[in-house]
């Protein structure tokens, strides 16, 4: 821990100290609704739990497992509509910027200055942690999407070297094949086809044409000879998977690698997770590897705990849980539990493994670069509306219900009519 | 009645009967499967499930994910398993029962035996009621439950479920009343005897198999209900099959298959033993009253 | 309201206010339920038509913008894929619940012994949800753990099963459920109906020498019509709004191949933020519904007026 992140913490020690000095005998609770209900997600929210209880906040839990929170913002709904908002909700992306929209979200101004947040926190990440330039959300962690997680075992017997581009890939993939084993693990559900997708956009086209295509939503991008080698491409992988990926559950993928049933997945780095609590240490038993050709890039999503406008008498509650999240060691302690990477740059990376390390270096590299961009799959490119008709095509194609020229020709369509 | 294959020469009847009784045992063990895997997969170790076959049976059947499942798997960041959330749903569904059961059979009694000038329609209306889809209300609902301060608590949970219950429960007793010997009602008047006390003394005592069928459809429906649950009861207040759904949809982590299958076991023993100890007086209440169109 | 309280006082000449008292007590006693039922149905019916004409999105706006989202709903290939799915669906749901059920009901009343065993063990699956049998379901289904592996394991290495992940047949595993669900709750109303029949008939038919088979074709089974009837309206309400059963199997996978209009309404509705298109579609699955049961409603109770 550097000297100037002790200071911070002191600072932030004092700063709790004071406020909490003024509040008197009040009680000060918090209702958090996320949906990270078991393991080390679980595990991870609990140092979160007692860190505020240590300092007199009671927190009264409100899980809400399933879809990657689509239950959760259905209770949110309905907890928004009758006027009873929990103080802090988890949230991607911009699902942050529609609720910030609708002016039910608290103004973190204050203890954000107190803290300095806007020097610690990327500005990528500020785009939906800040909405009209207030501070709404404490972002816990930085996700990349962009990572090919590789048995060690059949990577040696591919020949051992990272493939740089997409050929690279399929090379490898076709050694994977000959050693008799599950080339691509891969779980069919949407959002999982949409994270491979916006890798191969990111392969083939380059950050240009991601930004083009998927941020943009520039028509001659979307339909172009670029997108149809994308689509191509996907076809082609979806030749290396095993016939039952449909429906399943990315984690059930990550454990075919483990395994050795399957020789490589693509999927985030909350995929880490599972190769940890599995015994398994980078570099020995299994690889980490940018997505090839997407070295230098990174396609992020951040989780955020926006805070909800709530009363008077929880605010203090509320600030106090805030700038918990935003605590250096909880960021530590959180993320090298989940796979992730904290919010704040300002933060070590002695604690974090060699794909941590890895990821950490990559983020500031790509940040430094231009190179960084909200991920499409994760809610951090397009609102739900766009994000859910992408993904529909996008499925379709790749469960082959519709081919290459029609995915071309829908895509735009199904963007426009989400607009 | 029983139609009897008496008419029949022996040899062949005995073969019809062989025939009978083969096919209802398949079909019997066909039903029984995913229970039965439930089951023996919530009795094996993680190991045992992950390396085996899916319908052997357990080496070493125990019942630690069981105990795991009702006292300390953790949903969200509470590691008290999901006996608390089984409290919450009997909390919620024996009020809300019987206030549905109550209502529907003063609602049947007044439309059959009290009737007016449009009771049809009311009727009608009351009937179509059960077929709305309840996606379509949960946000206005949840601004009424807001309004009158029943927000995220037991008591509109049971607001919501009575009156998404009631068309059913008036259908259920309004054709059983419909049955009722008008003659009855009317010497009892005679007799002097008011609204509530011919209910009371008269139809109630003879209404046991279609409350009977009333009770077990709502009871079924009620503790079975997810979407209501999760919209308007997520938090400690919630029922058994939010809790159900946290524990078996984590987004990350191990799946722990047996505790999941144990915790679901749980969530579906109430129902299950509604139905097989009062299975036989469900199909005569049926007879008796629901199925006469 | 109008109808309970205002309703036209039948032609009595009792006097006294106690008789009055008497004459407005049932109606007294319905007012409550009428009137939940008017103001959270109905009401809610309306307020989501009033939607449908609006551009809501995360959450209701209440600026009225014409017929937008209709045409936005009739525009998405989703919409027609939960359509052609639902008539997929739900024929075969109904059709196999109804066949599986009298089938079963009919062997049940040839004087099994046992038939306390049998009986609930083919109603059980309608006391349970989805969200509990789901998981067992999609292993069963799933080609690599369900029945498709145990068969292999079992030696029948040519084994296949594997409708769940393709998008052809997906739509057919869902009726497999749902059937499972189903049926033993539709064998019960025939049940039912089955006890309820006269002996007398049957043994005249016998008598007459009439076949086994040709007393169910011909007495029995016309005698059922009630039973077929409430069977087809549970069954088609059931169908239309199945929705666990969707989310358990196949989460409107592989594709959008299980997609289902009540799937496609929570997902606008909840998590695409298109509020409008998803009240739109609710309003068309109403009228979809009216469509089949107020025809439903108008015969069955204009025939008990004879």
């Amino acid at each position: 821990m550097t000297i100037r992140t002790i200071a911070k913490l002191a600072a932030g020690t004092a700063l709790l100290a004071l406020s909490a000095g003024s509040a008197s005998a009040q009680d000060k609770s918090v209702e958090v609704l996320h949906w990270w209900t078991a393991g080390g997600e679980a595990a991870a929210v609990n140092v979160l739990k007692e860190n505020l209880e240590g300092e007199g906040v009671s927190w009264t839990d409100m899980p809400v497992a399933g879809g990657g929170g689509t239950q959760a913002m259905t209770a949110l709904r309905a907890r928004v509509t009758s006027g009873d908002a929990p103080t802090a909700v988890q949230m991607l992306g911009f699902d942050i910027k529609d609720w910030a929209e609708l002016g039910v979200v608290a103004n973190l101004n204050d203890l954000a200055a107190e803290e300095g947040w806007d020097d610690v926190v990327p500005a990528a990440l500020q785009e939906f942690s800040k909405y009209d330039g207030n501070w709404i959300a404490a972002p816990v962690n930085v996700h990349s999407t962009n990572w090919l997680w590789v048995n060690k075992e059949a990577f040696d017997a591919a020949g051992g070297e990272e493939p740089t581009d997409f050929a690279g890939l399929i090379a490898m993939l076709d050694s994977f094949k000959e050693q008799g084993i599950t080339p691509l693990a891969h779980g069919g559900q949407p959002w999982q086809d949409a994270t491979l997708w916006e890798n191969v956009v990111l392969s083939v086209g380059g950050m240009d044409f991601y930004r083009d295509a998927v941020i943009e939503l520039n028509e001659e991008a979307l339909t172009g000879d670029t997108m149809r080698e994308v689509f191509d491409n996907m076809t082609q992988l979806a030749t290396y998977f095993d016939e039952n990926f449909s429906g399943r559950d990315w984690n059930l993928a990550s454990a075919m690698v483990i395994e050795g049933e399957a020789g490589a997945q693509q999927m985030g780095d909350w995929a880490k997770g599972e190769f940890l609590r599995a015994d398994l240490t980078p570099g020995e038993d299994f690889v980490c590897m940018r997505f090839p050709g997407t070295q230098g890039s990174v396609l992020f999503n951040s989780d955020q705990f926006v805070m909800f406008e709530v009363g008077d008498d929880q605010r203090e509650a509320q600030n106090l849980m805030a700038s918990a999240v935003m605590d250096p060691a909880f960021q530590v302690a959180f993320n090298t539990v989940k796979g992730s990477v904290p919010a704040r740059t300002d933060v070590e990376d002695t604690e974090f493994d060699d794909c941590g390390k890895k990821g950490m270096a990559d983020l500031a590299e790509a940040a430094e670069s231009g190179n960084l961009a909200g991920s499409m799959a994760h809610g951090h490119a397009q609102p739900a509306a766009v994000k859910e008709a992408m993904y529909d095509v996008i499925t379709q194609h790749l469960n082959g219900q519709i081919t290459t020229d029609e995915a071309l020709e829908r895509l735009p369509q199904a963007v426009a009519s989400a607009q | 009645m029983s139609a009897a294959a008496t008419s029949v020469s022996p040899g062949s009847a005995r073969f019809a009967r062989y025939f009978i009784y083969a096919t209802l045992v398949i079909f019997a063990l066909i039903y029984l499967l995913p229970l039965f895997v439930m089951i023996i997969t919530s009795l094996k170790p993680l190991d045992e499930i992950r390396s085996g076959n899916m319908l052997a049976l357990p080496q070493a059947p125990s019942l630690d994910a069981w105990f795991k499942a009702w006292g300390t798997a953790c949903v969200g960041v509470n590691c008290t398993g999901i006996s608390g959330y089984f409290w919450n749903s009997i909390k919620m569904v024996i009020p809300a029962v019987a206030i549905s059961t109550i209502l529907g059979a003063l609602n049947g009694y007044v439309l059959t035996k009290w009737r007016f000038p449009g009771h049809k329609l009311v009727f009608g209306m009351m009937l179509f009621a059960c077929f709305i889809p309840f996606q379509a209300v949960l946000i206005p609902m949840a601004r009424v439950l807001g309004e009158i301060g029943l927000s995220n608590t037991t008591a509109g949970l049971v607001l919501v479920h009575v009156v998404y219950g009631l068309g059913f429960t008036t259908l259920f007793f309004r054709n059983y009343y419909e049955a009722f010997p008008d003659e009855l009602i009317k010497a009892a008047q005679m007799d002097g005897a008011g609204f509530f006390k011919i209910f009371w003394r008269i139809l109630l005592p003879s209404s046991g198999p279609i409350i009977v069928v009333t009770v077990i459809y709502q009871f079924t429906n009620i503790w079975n209900d997810f979407l209501f649950g999760v919209s308007f009861a997520s938090g400690g207040g919630a029922p058994m099959t939010v809790a159900l759904n946290n524990l078996v949809s984590s987004s990350t982590g191990v799946k722990e298959y047996n505790v999941d299958m144990a915790a679901a076991m749980f969530a579906a023993l109430p129902t299950l033993i509604v139905y097989v100890v009062a299975g036989r007086y469900f199909v005569r209440g049926l007879m008796a009253g629901a199925v006469k169109g | 309201m109008t109808v309970t309280v205002d309703a036209v006082e039948p032609v009595r000449h009792r006097a006294g206010v106690l008789d009055k008292a008497r004459d407005i007590l049932p109606k007294v006693v319905l007012a409550p339920s009428f009137a939940l039922i008017l103001f959270f149905v109905y009401g809610f019916i309306l307020w989501t038509l009033y939607l449908s004409f609006t551009n809501s999105r995360i959450l209701p706006v209440y600026e009225l913008v014409g017929f937008g989202a209709y045409v936005n709903l009739w525009s998405q290939p989703n919409w027609y894929v939960a359509l052609q799915n639902l008539a997929i669906f739900g024929s075969l749901y109904i059709f196999f619940c109804i066949a599986i059920g009298l089938t079963l009901a009919i062997l049940l009343d040839q004087r099994i012994r046992g038939e306390g065993v049998l009986r609930p063990i083919f109603l059980y699956p309608m006391a349970l949800s989805f969200v509990v049998t789901g998981t067992a379901w999609k292993w069963f289904l799933n080609p690599g753990l369900g029945l498709q592996r145990t068969m292999q394991q079992w030696g029948w290495e040519s084994f296949r099963f594997d409708w769940l992940t393709s998008t052809d047949m997906a739509i057919y595993t869902v009726v497999i459920a749902g059937v499972w669900q189903a049926s033993g709750f539709v064998m019960a109303m025939f049940l039912a109906g089955l006890r309820g029949i006269d002996s007398e008939i049957i043994k005249a038919a016998e008598i007459d020498g009439a076949s086994t088979f040709s007393i169910y074709r011909r007495i029995i089974i016309p005698l059922l019509r009630p039973a077929f009837l409430s069977a087809v309206i549970v069954l088609a309400h059931m169908a239309i709004k199945s929705y666990d059963l969707v989310i358990a199997l196949t989460g409107g996978g592989p594709g959008n191949a299980t997609e289902l209009p009540s799937t496609f309404m929570y997902s606008y509705t909840f998590t695409r933020s298109q509020m409008a298109v998803g009240s739109a579609s609710a309003v068309m699955m109403l009228m979809g519904i009216s469509a089949i049961i107020i025809p439903y409603l108008y015969s069955e109770l204009r025939e008990r007026e004879r």
